[in-house]
């Protein structure tokens, strides 16, 4: 089982590989077409998540003690981006999810590929997977 | 005749890069950039001639006022007004709007009827809405036709006498539809109602004549037609505005003021509360005069090339539906392509330096019209070029590339 911070040391590794945005963006482009579909039932206004420009809804629901996330997109690239945060978050315990410090989005560069107003998507769906965590915590 | 080369010289940003690439800036409808003509009159505004207009008897007060004053003539004559105190100075279109619906507040009673359109900016629906809810008026919509054009037989149905206002856009900002404004004017006072025309995305793109439009309300922005962001126009006839209630209370848009009884200023100055943008209306002249330089005409030609090399370029990529194919349209070109979201290929083609719009453009009720997330939107101005173009659709193909 990998530690949050271990995943996201695989995925600085990964981003370190690429020499251009176009690579990240193809990357990201990947995981978000890889990334397992969200139970249709789960696509409700509830689970969308303010502040982004496409669509993105979140699901969490806790399984042996942990929480499972899973989420989609209208947009592929908001899906990629959601997808990179799945990765390192879901399928881990509620503390360690509130906890973690999420170092590696600076070191991927992810939010200088993104405008601001993107970012502001960006810190939405960490707020939103958090607030998930902090909800099955108690 | 259009000097490209000349036109773009005078954009200092224009020679800027983006993303490490040449920027082709196509989101003109959002905001246009700025000549150098304009960035020198702010600026020396406040380096040489900076004072509180309308006010004190020291020089530079003089010469503010008679600069910002030049400005109201200038736009005077740019759009065919009648009188120079028609001209009101405002924050922006929103701001003009929102003014005029705020007075109708008190002359709106039950029973009233004040007709918008489905292709509205929300800035021209929300103000209406705020207006009806405290007036108890009800509000009427003029249905959106496949192509993006109105539909005016149904137009005609919702005109009665109690319709007491219709306010609709000159040009669309999501489709690029010119709406047929003339008739609407014509028929709305032939039953006796006022007309507001938002003109936003009209004011540098089509030759305006007020008194030929005959329009009551017409309102713009500076920074869409080359100015400064801060400074809109309210231009309304002597009328129209005489009958309007203030908007804002403060200095300057007063007479006399007492605790029992304050009197206000004639216009325009009655609509001016406030030390208003001096530096933005000052600079807006050098904006307007620009385009006076240019004429028009010949902006509007221009850009129909542009925007007909577009339409047909886009259309050879394959699975492109463009949204907005009314006839009469002005340097908007709105589309989508088939099982891509408009946010991914914005996100794309701007890594190439290409800067376009992408999401619902403050118009949801055309997107849910259409059953749509949104539009990618590309924007023209006068200084954009054919080769741009190119750029644009190289990138969009990248994209679509990317993507698929």
């Amino acid at each position: 089982m990998s530690t949050i911070q271990n995943i996201q040391e695989e995925l600085i590794e990964d981003f370190e590989m690429f020499d251009d945005w176009m690579q990240k963006y193809e990357y990201l482009i990947d995981l978000g077409k890889e990334l397992s579909p969200i139970d249709a039932k789960h696509k409700t206004e509830d689970n969308l998540i303010a502040g982004c420009q496409s669509r993105v809804w979140l699901h969490a629901e806790k399984q042996d003690g942990k929480i499972i996330y899973t989420a989609d997109s209208d947009a592929i690239m908001t899906k990629g981006i959601i997808a990179i945060l799945i990765r390192v978050l879901s399928d881990q315990k509620a503390e360690d999810i509130i906890s973690a410090d999420l170092g590696f989005i600076d070191k991927i560069g992810l939010k200088e590929q993104l405008s601001a107003t993107r970012a502001n998507g960006l810190v939405s769906m960490i707020k939103k997977i958090k607030l998930y965590a902090l909800a099955f915590s108690k | 005749m259009i000097n490209i080369d000349k036109i773009r010289a005078a954009f200092p940003i224009l020679s800027r890069k983006v993303n490490g690439q040449d920027l082709v800036y196509f989101d003109n409808g959002a905001t246009t950039q700025k000549p150098q003509a304009v960035i020198d009159a702010e600026s020396n505004y406040y380096a040489n001639e900076n004072a509180n207009v309308h006010r004190g008897v020291h020089f530079l007060s003089g010469l503010a006022t008679d600069k910002f004053e030049e400005t109201r003539n200038t736009i005077q004559a740019f759009i065919g007004a009648k009188h120079s105190p028609e001209i009101i100075f405002t924050k922006g279109t929103t701001d003009s709007i929102n003014l005029v619906a705020n007075g109708f507040r008190t002359l709106l009673n039950k029973g009233d009827e004040v007709i918008i359109s489905e292709l509205e900016h929300h800035s021209n629906i929300v103000p209406w809405q705020m207006c009806c809810q405290q007036s108890g008026a009800t509000l009427k919509v003029i249905p959106l036709l496949d192509d993006g054009s109105l539909d005016m037989i149904e137009f005609d149905n919702l005109l009665s006498e109690n319709t007491k206002l219709v306010a609709v856009s000159h040009i669309s900002n999501a489709l690029g539809t010119i709406n047929d404004i003339e008739t609407i004017i014509a028929k709305s006072h032939k039953i006796g109602a006022q007309v507001l025309i938002d003109g936003a995305q009209a004011a540098s793109h089509i030759a305006l004549d007020m008194q030929k439009l005959d329009a009551d309300f017409y309102c713009f922005s500076a920074h869409k037609m080359f100015g400064p962001t801060g400074v809109g126009v309210l231009y309304g006839t002597e009328e129209s505005l005489n009958a309007l209630p203030p908007y804002q209370g403060g200095g300057e848009m007063i007479k006399e003021v007492s605790f029992e009884k304050t009197t206000y200023a004639c216009l325009p100055h009655k609509f001016e509360a406030g030390t208003p943008n001096i530096a933005g209306v000052i600079a807006f002249k050098a904006a307007i005069d620009f385009i006076t330089d240019l004429g028009v005409e010949n902006i509007a030609k221009y850009e129909d090339e542009l925007l007909q090399y577009a339409t047909s370029e886009i259309l050879k990529i394959e699975g492109v539906k463009i949204y907005g194919t009314a006839k009469h349209k002005s340097a908007i070109l709105s589309f989508n392509i088939e099982g891509l979201h408009p946010y991914d290929i914005g996100m794309i083609v701007d890594k190439l330096g290409v800067a376009i719009r992408t999401g619902h453009h403050c118009t949801q009720p055309i997107m849910k019209k259409f059953n749509i997330p949104g539009t990618a939107r590309i924007s023209l101005a006068v200084y954009n070029t054919k080769q741009e173009i190119d750029i644009c659709m190289k990138a969009i193909k990248k994209a679509k590339l990317m993507l698929s």
